[in-house]
């Protein structure tokens, strides 16, 4: 390995960069429109739920249960209704989601000590949201239950009534339970996955396109030292990316950076080099830039958004999916900067996925420079 | 150190069942221009891309500046230029960026380097054009600056493969001017081409067809070794009608129009020229000239490989 040689390949690949105006333009806009895009697209967080009533009871405490819901910013009541008629036609046109029937007997019930059941009528058809949307009518709907039971039970003169068992929640690293500060992180990983492979996938195809593959192989120069070499050049491209991201994330979608900057830099120059190296090993093989590019999007953007655990759970899926995952290193990073950001924790917690980086990107980085070394010969 | 700068025995490579260059036997002479002659796919470029190790040979052995070409190919990188017909430059990149690339991956060491790099720009003529993007310079100044980047760690063996091709004839003759210049400073050139006035310029010439050298030697060897083949130059009042009348001639292997007469192929001349005198008289066809003439190397080249040709049928 030749300093020298190594230098300059590096420097001819920083000036390949800076002259292709288009490109650098593309990789430095790229990551910000992506974080922008996915970032107030993808919220998983269910509120202001569409929502009808249908008072059957019409009794001071029904109309108190519903002033609960109207409380709450979880649900929007868009109206009241009489009978099931208006509020189906209301949910075939998606114009509500939840439609809340309270029975004729439910104060009545509800003030005799006696089981009070309140119907909730959802459109199932976004699952996720129904069943989040189900959990959060439960909750108002219980809770008003017990407050009334108690208070009946403190009028006939006994004592306030005791629940048993009385959790309290407490949610850390996420409090608010805002799905962007999971997301926000996740969602640099697999950016900086998707812009990695693709700066770095052309360069070798470019080469053997051009024909100035060949003189380089008659050089002394050796394929470590021109992989390396590119590398280093398009590892500049990608910190500064890293760093678009990181600011984006903290400063427009204002998720907590908890952890250590200089962990989180560290992490992020060993991921970029495992990601590099795989675009630079794709064009190797690839030869073509059209291929290149192909095999590249093809290999970062599915498994980045699908096998990194970023909004799909890896836990719920299937086992065979599950050990999939684990060769996409993205899942990795993902982990690790939801520890970075949410949680501040270092490589005393995250070791396991660290090492699991250095392993992939020693790999990925010696598969590429042998597979130039294979096209040599 | 060696006396040939290049040799080969028996080298062969094969792609799968095609055999791209068939047991190669050849020596290179120190200082030497050593053309390589033949038509596209005969091997010339697979010859040169094991010697310039490029390419690994399926048999036989091959070296360069006394280094083995199965063995020592790093080290024979460091001894080589090796110019391509693309002209692998940079095109997004200056002429002094290239030079300054080239020059850092071959090793040129710190103190040579600024004179290695003006005697490339006052070689390539280009002092002016130093700042100019690659891209935008013609054929002929772009073929100069890349074997100027190919010289630039001062090879003592210059491998060209078709270096002009695409170039306009003065630019051609600027390069073989610059090629003439290197091998008089004791450079040996390995140069392969199908322009048959290039060949002309060699010291010595291998004519390859098949994979396989047919004919080596001199250029005037390789013309006096046509034997039973003299050239005769036909000019007369009906180029076609003669053409009719000489085809079915006894004695006359071939008739080629050329520029505005014939070129006639006999094997024996003071035999075949009354004979055809006789038989264009009789066809009522008045004759101007008809004398012989050198063979020229194209000449040479198209009877070699009919020769073969006929061999192989």
């Amino acid at each position: 390995m030749s300093w020298r040689r190594l230098k300059t390949v590096a420097k001819k690949e920083l000036l390949h960069i800076v002259r292709d105006v288009r490109s650098l333009t593309l990789a430095l806009a790229l990551p910000m429109v992506m974080l922008l895009l996915f970032g107030y697209a993808l919220t998983l967080d269910v509120d202001r739920i569409p929502t009808y009533i249908y008072d059957q009871d019409r009794t001071p405490q029904s109309r108190e249960l519903i002033d609960q819901f109207r409380g709450s910013t979880y649900f929007q009541i868009l109206g009241a209704v009489n009978g099931y008629r208006p509020a189906e036609l209301a949910m075939d046109k998606s114009a509500i989601l939840l439609d809340i029937v309270v029975p004729r007997d439910y104060a009545r019930r509800l003030l005799a000590g006696q089981e009070a059941d309140v119907q909730l009528l959802i459109d199932g058809s976004d699952s996720n949201t129904a069943s989040i949307a189900l959990g959060y009518a439960q909750a108002v709907i219980q809770t008003y239950a017990a407050q009334l039971r108690s208070d009946a039970q403190v009028r006939k003169g006994g004592q306030p009534l005791r629940v048993p068992v009385d959790p309290r929640i407490r949610v850390w690293y996420n409090s608010d339970l805002k799905s962007k500060n999971f997301i926000v992180p996740g969602l640099i990983a697999v950016t900086m996955m998707i812009i990695a492979s693709m700066l770095s996938s052309l360069t070798i195809a470019r080469e053997w396109e051009n024909g100035t593959m060949e003189q380089l192989l008659s050089t002394p120069v050796r394929p470590r030292e021109l992989v390396l070499g590119k590398l280093l050049a398009y590892f500049a491209l990608g910190i500064t990316d890293m760093l678009i991201c990181v600011i984006v994330g903290v400063f427009i979608f204002q998720v907590p950076l908890r952890g250590s900057v200089w962990f989180l830099f560290f992490t992020s120059c060993l991921f970029l080099f495992g990601a590099l190296s795989w675009g630079i090993f794709i064009s190797a093989t690839a030869r073509t830039q059209l291929l290149a590019f192909q095999m590249g999007m093809l290999s970062s953007f599915l498994p980045g958004y699908l096998l990194s655990g970023f909004i799909y759970s890896i836990q719920n899926m299937p086992k065979v999916i599950q050990a999939v995952s684990a060769l996409v290193p993205a899942r990795y990073f993902v982990i690790i900067l939801n520890g970075i950001f949410l949680k501040g924790v270092g490589l005393r917690v995250l070791w396991g996925e660290v090492s699991m980086l250095v392993v992939y990107a020693g790999l990925v980085f010696v598969a590429a420079s042998r597979k130039m070394r294979q096209k040599v010969a | 150190m060696p006396d040939n700068a290049v040799e080969t025995r028996d080298l062969v490579k094969r792609f799968g069942e095609f055999v791209a260059v068939d047991r190669v036997t050849l020596a290179v002479g120190r200082g030497e221009i050593f053309g390589f002659l033949g038509p596209n796919g005969a091997g010339k470029s697979t010859t040169i891309r094991m010697l310039c190790g490029l390419l690994l040979p399926t048999s036989g052995s091959a070296t360069v500046g006394g280094l083995d070409v199965m063995t020592q190919s790093e080290a024979i990188k460091q001894h080589i230029g090796y110019m391509s017909q693309k002209f692998s430059l940079y095109d997004d990149l200056t002429v002094e960026e290239n030079i300054d690339f080239f020059s850092g991956i071959y090793g040129v060491p710190k103190a040579r380097r600024a004179e290695r790099k003006a005697y490339v720009l006052k070689m390539a003529g280009i002092e002016k054009r130093r700042s100019s993007l690659t891209g935008l310079l013609s054929g002929g100044w772009k073929q100069r600056l890349a074997l100027g980047c190919a010289i630039l760690h001062e090879p003592p063996v210059l491998f060209l493969d078709e270096p002009t091709s695409g170039v306009d004839p003065i630019a051609r003759r600027t390069f073989w001017d610059l090629i003439y210049q290197l091998s008089a400073a004791g450079n040996t050139i390995f140069v392969s081409t199908h322009y048959m006035d290039e060949a002309e310029y060699c010291h010595r010439l291998a004519l390859m067809y098949g994979g396989k050298i047919i004919a080596l030697g001199t250029p005037g060897e390789l013309k006096r070794s046509l034997e039973g083949h003299s050239l005769l130059r036909l000019e007369a009042s009906d180029i076609f009608g003669s053409m009719q009348a000489l085809e079915k001639l006894e004695g006359v292997s071939d008739v080629a129009v050329f520029g505005g007469g014939l070129h006639i192929t006999v094997s024996d001349a003071s035999a075949a020229i009354p004979k055809i005198r006789g038989a264009l008289e009789h066809s009522g066809i008045a004759i101007t000239v008809l004398e012989p003439i050198e063979p020229s190397m194209e000449d040479v080249f198209v009877a070699m490989i009919e020769q073969e040709e006929k061999k192989a049928a």
